[in-house]
């Protein structure tokens, strides 16, 4: 766990596997959510708003909001709604400026 | 296409107890769930929760093992991971699963979808760290992730809960930021008399509150103006109380000033709502046993207007108990034999609720945003850009959502639904019921086109296949 995560974990996961986060390697916990495994990995913004280029990063945790967007295989998906799998591959979405 | 006598979505205490009811009285039922695992978010990843993890819930939480354990054991279709995005008469319901539309039909359908956080529109609340209440929850029971630095702020038990739930887990929170006042206290006591035939429920709060103070968690009340202060994440709460300003440094924000029904389905397909003040929010409109204007179009549990876990679940056995007579499988001298016990449950379990909505009212400030506050988060639209709207003769949601995108991007209105209809009711002086409230349309949840191609008659549409 990076010191700098605003959030702990209660219990030592089973099993780390890798992830990409925009070409960046992390280790998350194989099966659990992914928004979750994201925010105790230290990740704070989750992608940029398409208007202003906002950071964002989950709010609701329960598939309402979308402000957990990330991309994944070129698709947008809702990370409280997935679970962590070896050598996904994840984008985080940038505004609207980045074209 | 996979045909059933009842479908049922959500799988939360109403939709999986009614579903057990009703499959037992010998209809064939499926049950759709977003989540892998039944429980809904009260009861969430309940089935595989370590005892860890439930000395930190509660009881109230691991009890709902009973309900899951119940469904695991019944003959009830139980689709997990089935993202439900359209619900036509008939019915038939359109869903992904696997990354795979499917569709079953059913000759009745139970919505139980539960309810969402009230939106809590202040300055700052798109900053990444600022979260509901309710979220970490679902962060504690499904992962065992919790927020080491965190402010509580807004209203109402579910407060008192997460930060008596953050004590035990050994991360308390560095305060709570409480905006029910000493004059809603005094207002909410006519109710106490009615309140104490649920005194269990009473006395839990209050238990909660002292191990709040045991654990000398600092509490602030009647707190006014609050306002996360951050740039590019949350690094303080800041608010009015006690007649003085107050700066909390802070690496996460949980708000919640109450939950309200989580009603898009049930519009979707032209279900009547109507405004209720007691709960300010817009309830579905059902006769006693929860059925809607549509035949054999039934809603159950917080959807239906909140009564919490125990009402959802009773009112979830009413409904099924209802559903399974209308198809034959019941008499009605047995489906009210049945439902008399619970019927008296529900009625004592509901006679907290005028209580605590007087007591724990929506924090008005964020009812009635600042012009410069985000009301909308998809499309970042301001409270006073609809004000604008309606100033210029905008009457409706629906318009106004055309003039300024608020409602339009991916969370469909969901976080700011009810913020545009107060809006447009406060400038233009209609009440909610005449202001109304967004057309929702199908689909529900975004689609691809790559998992709509996967929809064939054959296979995809068979839920076994999956």
């Amino acid at each position: 766990m990076p010191a700098d995560s605003p959030f702990v974990a209660l219990s030592h996961p089973e099993r780390l596997v890798p992830v990409q986060v925009d070409g960046k390697e992390l280790m998350l916990p194989e099966g659990e959510n992914l928004a979750a495994s994201l925010l105790a990995a230290g990740v704070r913004s989750f992608r940029e708003t398409p208007v202003s280029g906002a950071p964002r990063a989950p709010f609701c945790m329960m598939g309402a909001c979308f402000d957990c967007l990330v991309e994944i295989d070129g698709i947008q998906r809702q990370a409280c709604m997935l679970s962590v799998t070896e050598g996904m591959d994840i984008t985080r979405p940038r505004g609207a400026t980045h074209g | 296409m996979a045909e059933f006598d009842l479908a049922i979505i959500g799988a939360g205490p109403a939709g999986m107890a009614a579903a057990v009811v009703a499959e037992k009285a010998g209809l064939r039922v499926a049950l759709l769930d977003e989540q892998q695992r039944p429980g809904g978010q009260i009861y969430r990843d309940v089935s595989r929760a370590s005892a860890d993890r439930v000395r930190v819930l509660g009881a109230d939480y691991s009890y709902g093992a009973g309900l899951t354990t119940a469904l695991a054991e019944s003959g009830v279709q139980h689709i997990h991971g089935a993202v439900v995005w359209a619900v036509e008469d008939g019915f038939r319901l359109s869903y992904t699963a696997n990354g795979t539309a499917a569709q079953v039909s059913a000759q009745r359908v139970l919505i139980a979808t539960g309810a969402l956080e009230r939106p809590m529109p202040l300055p700052g609340w798109t900053l990444p760290g600022v979260m509901t209440a309710g979220a970490a929850q679902i962060l504690l029971k499904g992962s065992g992730v919790l927020p080491q630095r965190a402010v509580l702020a807004g209203s109402g038990p579910l407060i008192y809960l997460v930060a008596a739930q953050m004590v035990r887990a050994g991360v308390p929170p560095l305060a709570l930021v409480e905006t029910q006042t000493r004059g809603d206290l005094s207002r909410a006591l006519r109710h106490l008399p009615g309140a104490l035939r649920g005194w269990r429920g009473l006395a839990k709060g209050l238990g909660l509150i002292r191990e709040l103070r045991r654990a000398g968690v600092k509490r602030f009340t009647g707190a006014d103006r609050l306002t996360v202060e951050g740039t590019d994440k949350a690094e303080a709460l800041c608010f009015r109380a006690g007649g003085e300003d107050h700066r909390i440094a802070c690496e996460t924000v949980l708000l919640h000033h109450g939950v309200v029904p989580n009603t898009q389905v049930a519009r979707s397909i032209g279900v009547s709502h109507r405004w209720s003040s007691a709960q300010q929010a817009f309830t579905p409109v059902l006769e006693a046993w929860g059925g809607t204007d549509r035949p054999g179009l039934f809603i159950a549990g917080d959807g239906a207007g909140i009564g919490g876990a125990m009402v959802a679940e009773l009112s979830g056995r009413l409904a099924a108990l209802k559903l399974a007579e209308e198809a034959g499988h019941l008499s009605i001298s047995e489906r009210d034999r049945r439902a008399a016990p619970l019927l008296r449950a529900r009625s004592r379990e509901l006679a907290i609720r005028p209580f605590l909505d007087a007591a724990y009212p929506p924090y008005p400030g964020a009812l009635r945003p600042d012009n410069d506050t985000l009301i909308c988060r998809c499309e970042e639209v301001t409270a006073g850009e609809i004000r604008q709207t309606a100033a210029l003769g905008c009457l409706g949601p629906n318009q106004a959502k055309s003039l300024t995108r608020a409602g339009m991007g991916p969370c469909q209105g969901r976080y700011c639904g009810l913020t545009v209809t107060s809006l447009l009711s406060e400038t233009t002086g209609q009440s909610p019921d005449e202001t109304g409230y967004y057309r929702i349309r199908p689909p529900l949840k975004p689609v691809t086109l790559a998992e709509l191609a996967a929809m064939a008659e054959t296979g995809a549409t068979d839920p076994e296949g999956e």
